[in-house]
């Protein structure tokens, strides 16, 4: 990518902290091989999944346990110089991009799964434990992480906390809030709390809840205590196609309608589906409009009764073709378009941007039609994924970051497509986070009065602002520039 | 269908004491005794949206829980967590701000899991909303969970998105003989299978089982548990609203501790629910027993019912740590900075 987008991710001025003197701290702290400050060694982290956003860090630390990790913090925290925790790099709101001059705590060593038990069905596990790793491990047991967000391969559990990262399986799993009990975290000061419990709740405010999905500013996590789920005998999914898309959102209303809650549930459109059937040749209809996914998973006698049941409500709602998988293989094959769709979207396209807003499912049609008006304007290609289940909408925007322009107008056209989900009455991140891609939208979805709340919210944890400073929760100031101009962000 | 926001703020800019946020008054026993001026939310009241097909209910914090589960049987639909319903006239407000799940908690979740959105007036009377009506959102701090169990320290909640589901197809209840021990056992294998047990309860010698789902998993459950016996009509909605006859004491403690803790041996009686996680325990033994007994296996006590004597000087809650402690007052601080929203309810330091 030739011009990048210069993530001026802070408005405090960290300039005057002794960069030497920590270094030299963090030496004393450290291992040679879990510091790092030449710029040939930093360049890997100048940027996460958000990759149109890059700034160098002044270090890397890559604590290998809990006690270098709360020295590292310690030693920030004594130098006044920023902190921004790092799992895997896969977050892509810039969640963990780096803020100009601070320091980079990279948790990716910390990756032991400590216990699982499976009477009680928990895991301990460190934060830079993969997702999916988890779900390896207690395999054997017949259990599993519910949470699957589609970097699951490679995403950390301490990424995952940060985010309240969902997956195509939240309708009737839950997000990360829902899946996690305890955590054991570190405070900027180096200080270590519990919060959450081994038993179901835990006296006081619910710290769990505001630690989750905080995005790395109010705490390091430093031990997770995972549920673990049973897995179910069988899941089996019904495909169905649609001429029209209020037609296929429409079908998924009257699912729910029902009285059902598929185990997943979710839809691409034609561009999407053309982008995925090219890359895993699944047999999606390619005619189709609307391409809806329903899972039923559970014992064998209730799977029968909700796929029969989600059948005759697609029929019903006019889909044009339905298939159920007969086989295991066959189930994997039709998801496996629709997991893959950011890497065949990525295929077609030399860049794109992922949008992640949630909408009232009502409004689709809607959306769909304003977003496709949009691309018009903006003389770029846009494909829709969406968690339908949840109206959590992934609009995948494809531009050209060698075409000048391009990344402005893509910028543009997603920050558009985020107005237009706050205006339906919806959300501008449902999983994603805000990080810096999003932190001008925040103005367009909370007034002034409650992003001071959120800025208090953080001084109760991080009073001097170290922890990922500038994401998530933008200042009053910031809010005036992106009225007045439309966008919060700087060009370089 | 009435508004009163604009007489909540104008109370909130006035008040020059502390003030104790009061819905129906059904869940005044709960917390530490209640103290200020009180401040009447049961006048705010109504359902403002609610769509099946969405998956959500949004109703103004006076509006009485039986109005909504009304509204929502209608439709085939439930709050999954079955709060319990002190009195006919208990509020949603109250509910959240209590934060009390019921019978289906340990397989459904808990009130906080269902929260969505709420709209509160802070200390400052400034009026925010944190979250919203669907069920995917991570834009900003997740404040609505923070506010679910906040016992109103933290704000007056005038209104709440809830996600709702929809009610189980086939319900069916089991009873079994066992003691205690073989009910922890028991409970806890069946709870890492596929199998759709959705509540427990285990008094005197008997384990009383619910299964609820699709038909045929119930059924196919049914067989597999063998058939047992069935429970009375209604025992779920006694236990959930707490009017078993076990309930009618003067002290009664409510132990949150690890389903797998093995049997508490301490004086009095339990009744246990949520496939072991929830002991409840009627007991004059020394509080400091008690607490140290649940600590012991990682859970902790709540001194739930007491005589006002009793909670004066224990507490209601167990104590946090030091540095939890510091974080809670920091938060109260952030929201309420003159802390005049229900001071002591939940610990005496704020």
């Amino acid at each position: 990518m030739n011009t990048p987008l210069h993530s001026r991710a802070s408005d405090q001025d960290f300039s005057a902290c002794d960069r030497a003197a920590l270094l030299h701290e963090l030496a004393g702290i450290l291992p040679g091989t879990a510091l790092l400050a030449d710029p040939e060694d930093l360049k890997p982290y100048e940027c996460d999944g958000l990759t149109a956003y890059r700034q160098m860090p002044f270090a890397v630390t890559l604590p290998e346990n809990e006690t270098q990790v709360v020295a590292v913090l310690k030693a920030c925290h004594r130098h006044g110089v920023p902190v921004v925790a790092r799992g895997a790099g896969t977050g892509l709101s810039g969640g963990a991009t780096p803020v100009d001059g601070g320091v980079i705590l990279s948790l990716a060593r910390l990756k032991h799964i400590l216990r699982i038990d499976p009477l009680a069905r928990t895991a301990v596990v460190q934060p830079g434990v993969r997702n999916l790793a988890i779900s390896e491990a207690a395999a054997p047991l017949g259990l599993y992480y519910a949470p699957d967000p589609s970097s699951q391969i490679a995403c950390t559990i301490g990424g995952n906390v940060a985010e309240n990262s969902g997956g195509v399986h939240c309708l009737k799993y839950g997000l990360t809030v829902h899946n996690i009990l305890k955590l054991r975290v570190a405070l900027i000061d180096g200080t270590v709390v519990e919060v959450g419990s081994d038993a179901l709740d835990a006296p006081g405010y619910d710290l769990l809840a505001v630690l989750i999905g905080s995005e790395g500013m109010l705490a390091v996590v430093l031990e997770a205590t995972v549920k673990l789920t049973p897995k179910p005998q069988i899941a089996k999914v019904v495909m169905a196609s649609f001429d029209d898309m209020t037609r296929a959102g429409n079908a998924v209303a009257d699912i729910i309608a029902a009285g059902i809650i598929p185990a997943g549930l979710e839809m691409m459109d034609k561009p999407a589906t053309a982008a995925v059937e090219d890359f895993v040749h699944a047999g999606y209809d390619l005619e189709a409009e609307a391409i809806l996914l329903a899972e039923s998973d559970g014992t064998p006698e209730e799977v029968e009764e909700e796929i029969a049941a989600m059948k005759a409500v697609l029929e019903q709602a006019g889909a044009r073709e339905l298939r159920v998988s007969q086989s295991e293989a066959e189930r994997l094959k039709f998801w496996a378009g629709r997991k893959a769709a950011f890497p065949a979207v990525g295929r077609i396209t030399p860049d794109y941007l992922c949008m992640d807003g949630t909408i009232p499912r009502k409004h689709l049609a809607h959306v769909l039609i304003r977003i496709g008006e949009l691309a018009q304007q903006y003389g770029l290609r846009c494909a829709n994924v969406f968690h339908a289940g949840d109206g959590n909408l992934h609009p995948l925007i494809m531009f050209d970051a060698n075409v000048p322009g391009e990344v402005e107008r893509a910028t543009e056209f997603g920050a558009r497509i985020l107005e237009l989900s706050v205006d339906v009455g919806g959300t501008i991140t449902g999983e994603h986070g805000v990080g810096i891609e999003k932190v001008g939208q925040m103005c367009v979805q909370f007034s002034p009065e409650e992003l001071a709340a959120f800025h208090a919210l953080k001084a109760a944890f991080d009073p001097q602002g170290l922890l990922n400073p500038g994401k998530a929760v933008p200042t009053p100031r910031r809010c005036s520039e992106y009225r007045l101009t439309g966008s919060a962000r700087e060009t370089k | 269908m009435s508004d009163l926001s604009e007489q909540f703020i104008e109370r909130i800019k006035s008040a020059n004491a502390p003030l104790c946020i009061r819905g129906s008054g059904s869940k005044d026993f709960h917390g530490n005794t209640p103290r200020g001026d009180v401040l009447e939310t049961a006048g705010h009241t109504g359902i403002v949206a609610y769509e099946p097909t969405e998956l959500f209910i949004t109703a103004r914090c006076g509006t009485p829980l039986a109005e909504i589960e009304a509204a929502l049987n209608e439709k085939g639909q439930c709050l999954p967590f079955e709060p319990p319903r002190f009195a006919a006239d208990s509020t949603v407000g109250g509910m959240v701000a209590a934060g009390l799940s019921g019978p289906r908690r340990a397989s459904a979740g808990s009130v906080r899991d269902y929260v969505l959105g709420v709209k509160l007036i802070d200390g400052q009377a400034r009026e925010l909303a944190f979250g919203g009506q669907v069920m995917k959102n991570v834009a900003g701090y997740d404040v609505s969970r923070l506010i679910a169990g906040s016992l109103g320290t933290l704000g007056l909640i005038t209104a709440v998105s809830l996600k709702v589901l929809p009610q189980p197809v086939a319900e069916t209840t089991l009873r079994f003989e066992m003691n205690q021990g073989e009910a922890l056992d028991q409970l806890n294998r069946w709870a890492g299978q596929p199998l759709p047990i959705v509540a427990s309860c285990w008094e005197n010698g008997v384990l009383t089982l619910r299964l609820a789902g699709a038909r045929a998993a119930v059924e196919a459950a049914q067989l597999k548990l063998g058939a047992g016996e069935t429970a009375p009509d209604g025992f779920w909605n006694d236990l959930r609203d707490q009017r078993l006859p076990f309930f009618a004491v003067e002290t009664l403690w409510r132990l949150s501790v690890p389903s797998l803790a093995p049997r508490l041996d301490l004086p009095g009686e339990q009744l246990i629910e949520w496939g072991g996680a929830l002991r409840w325990l009627s007991s004059d033994a020394a509080p400091e027993t008690i607490r140290a007994a649940a600590a012991a296996v990682g859970g902790s006590a709540t001194l739930y019912r007491a005589p006002p004597g009793l909670k004066a000087q224990v507490g209601t809650f167990a104590p946090l740590s030091a540095p939890l402690m510091t974080l809670h007052r920091n938060l109260k601080v952030a929201f309420d900075p003159q802390g005049i929203f229900n001071p002591g309810r939940m610990y005496p330091d704020f």
